[in-house]
């Protein structure tokens, strides 16, 4: 049997004890980033919404239009188009275009590309008004970014 | 007279009045509605209604490609991600008989312990929010912080990872992760000497779990709970023991295991737990070889031959199993999720009968729901 005043003695130093580590931790500095005046620093594998890669040979697009990523996406988000131009041995996209509305950021498309034509973009500040902000034209978004 | 903390059914009232709990109220953890009947401050009845967040997950396995499916994995259990990988990938690796190079499978071990600590600190910090006390939330983020850090720097997400391939892994790890993991454990574990004198040895919690929401052997065995529940029953059932995958039979590590039955014996189990992961990872990382981490012949569209898979693992809250049935071709006739959140909660209604509705709360959140996986 347990005597009871024990109990409360033995109940009281564990509030006690309790308290210290609330006490110390008091004094530990301040580890609360003051996001946006101060941000954390990202890690490199990152996965934004995806992103066209630049052939830093032409600076176009290094897509081929193989469709693969089309295919291979489970969400059904993305949508490619391309033509064989004349003198070129690949085809190019003509028009490449992510609802990123149902993206779930998996990765598929970057993974199957043949040609490592996409690649998870740094992005994060994303916040919009209405569904078509995020109807993503990865193309234009391409050129745009070339001015 | 003192207040009974148990009304046995036969003395109950016949004027009882229904109080659901939930499917918005913060101690079920997102979208579980119980429909309680109570006897004042006593359950007569505790019926859960689980579907709110039903996604069919496993009719969306049969209608895509496994490939394809994999991502939908890691957002059945969110904190238990690495381990719903890695059953279903078992699966398919089983099925095609795929050799996964040991490189990539130690980099499982590690990734998915860190994963279940982190699942742990979760339960914790919610657990005890569901009792009353705010501030061991914090605590517990803090240090599941650290892992989501470790894990975001060589998966690219924070919960749903998806790290797994058919074959092996998405990526290497890299030496800052190894690192980081090694400063972790050594971090870890002053902060469990921290958690004892904060939380566990607390007079309060105490008073609060201790033979409170006693569940038996039997009754666990009746529903098929696993996990921390049953090992709280005093049954050593660990998938990792008992049907032993992957390379966990090259680590020592106990099997915590507390008789009791009460909250405080499922609350002793996972902190345990947290101590034998740190152990296993410590043991991983000292082995862990050189070498490619995605295995050499790996077919682009995985086809299976025709049969029935079955791939288990000892997921955060229990055993989780991947049952494929194929019939030859890239998109599986059925896949069945055995989930262990599911069975965990079957037994609340019968270990809840008679309690009062404070210490049913308590019960609940020592069973350490998650409702996606309850759902799925
Ligand atoms: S990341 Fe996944 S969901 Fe998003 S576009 Fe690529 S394949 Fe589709
Ligand atoms: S897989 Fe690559 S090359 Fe093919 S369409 Fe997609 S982005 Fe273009």
């Amino acid at each position: 049997m347990k005597s009871p005043i024990g109990e409360v003695i033995r109940g009281f130093m564990s509030l006690v004890t309790g308290m210290g580590v609330t006490i110390r931790q008091f004094f530990k500095p301040n580890v609360t980033v003051q996001y946006p005046h101060a941000s954390l620093k990202m890690t490199g594998r990152y996965r934004g919404h995806i992103e066209l890669v630049r052939d830093p040979a032409t600076g176009l697009s290094l897509c081929i239009a193989c469709k693969s990523c089309e295919k291979a996406c489970p969400s059904d988000c993305i949508a490619v188009e391309g033509v064989k131009r004349d003198g070129e041995k690949r085809k190019s996209a003509t028009d490449f275009k992510v609802d990123f509305t149902k993206c779930s950021l998996c990765g598929s498309c970057v993974e199957v590309c043949p040609t490592d034509a996409l690649k998870f973009s740094r992005n994060y500040n994303l916040a919009g008004t209405s569904r078509e902000a995020y109807y993503l034209d990865l193309l234009k978004r391409l050129q745009t970014e070339n001015k | 007279m003192s207040i009974p903390s148990f009304i046995p059914h036969e003395k109950m009232s016949d004027e009882t009045f229904v109080l659901n709990l939930g499917p918005q109220h913060p101690a079920t953890h997102g979208v579980l509605r119980v429909k309680l009947t109570m006897d004042g401050e006593y359950i007569a009845r505790a019926e859960p209604v689980p579907g709110y967040i039903h996604r069919m997950h496993e009719k969306m396995g049969e209608n895509r490609t496994y490939a394809q499916f994999l991502p939908n994995t890691s957002r059945i259990d969110y904190l238990s991600a690495m381990h719903y990988t890695h059953a279903f990938v078992g699966a398919v690796e089983r099925a095609a008989r795929i050799t996964v190079p040991p490189r990539a499978e130690y980099v499982r071990v590690i990734t998915s312990e860190l994963n279940r600590i982190s699942s742990h600190l979760v339960w914790f910090g919610a657990f005890l929010l569901d009792l009353g006390g705010f501030t061991p939330l914090l605590y517990a983020f803090d240090d599941r912080e650290k892992i989501l850090d470790l894990l975001e720097g060589i998966t690219g997400s924070r919960l749903t990872y998806c790290y797994y391939r058919f074959g092996g892994l998405y990526n290497d790890v890299d030496a800052d992760f190894l690192k980081g993991t090694r400063d972790f454990t050594a971090y870890m574990r002053p902060r469990l000497d921290m958690y004892r004198a904060l939380v566990t040895d607390n007079i309060i919690l105490r008073k609060r779990l201790e033979s409170i929401g006693p569940i038996s052997a039997e009754m666990c065995r009746k529903y098929g709970a696993t996990g921390p529940v049953i090992r709280g029953s005093g049954v050593a059932y660990d998938v990792r023991r008992i049907e032993p995958y992957s390379v966990y039979p090259e680590f020592q590590f106990d099997i915590p295991v507390y008789p009791e039955g009460d909250c405080m014996a499922r609350y002793l189990v996972r902190m345990e737990e947290i101590v034998q992961s740190l152990r296993i990872i410590d043991q991983a990382l000292d082995q862990l070889p050189e070498g490619p981490v995605m295995a050499e012949k790996v077919p682009r569209v995985i086809k299976l031959p025709p049969g029935d898979y079955c791939y288990a693992v000892e997921a955060a809250r229990g055993r989780f199993a991947v049952r494929i049935v194929s019939d030859n071709k890239d998109i599986p006739y059925r896949v069945k999720l055995r989930a262990p959140s599911f069975s965990n909660l079957s037994l609340y209604e019968e270990a809840s009968q008679g309690m009062m509705l404070p210490d049913a709360l308590a019960l609940m959140g020592s069973l350490d729901l998650v409702i996606p996986d309850i759902d799925r």
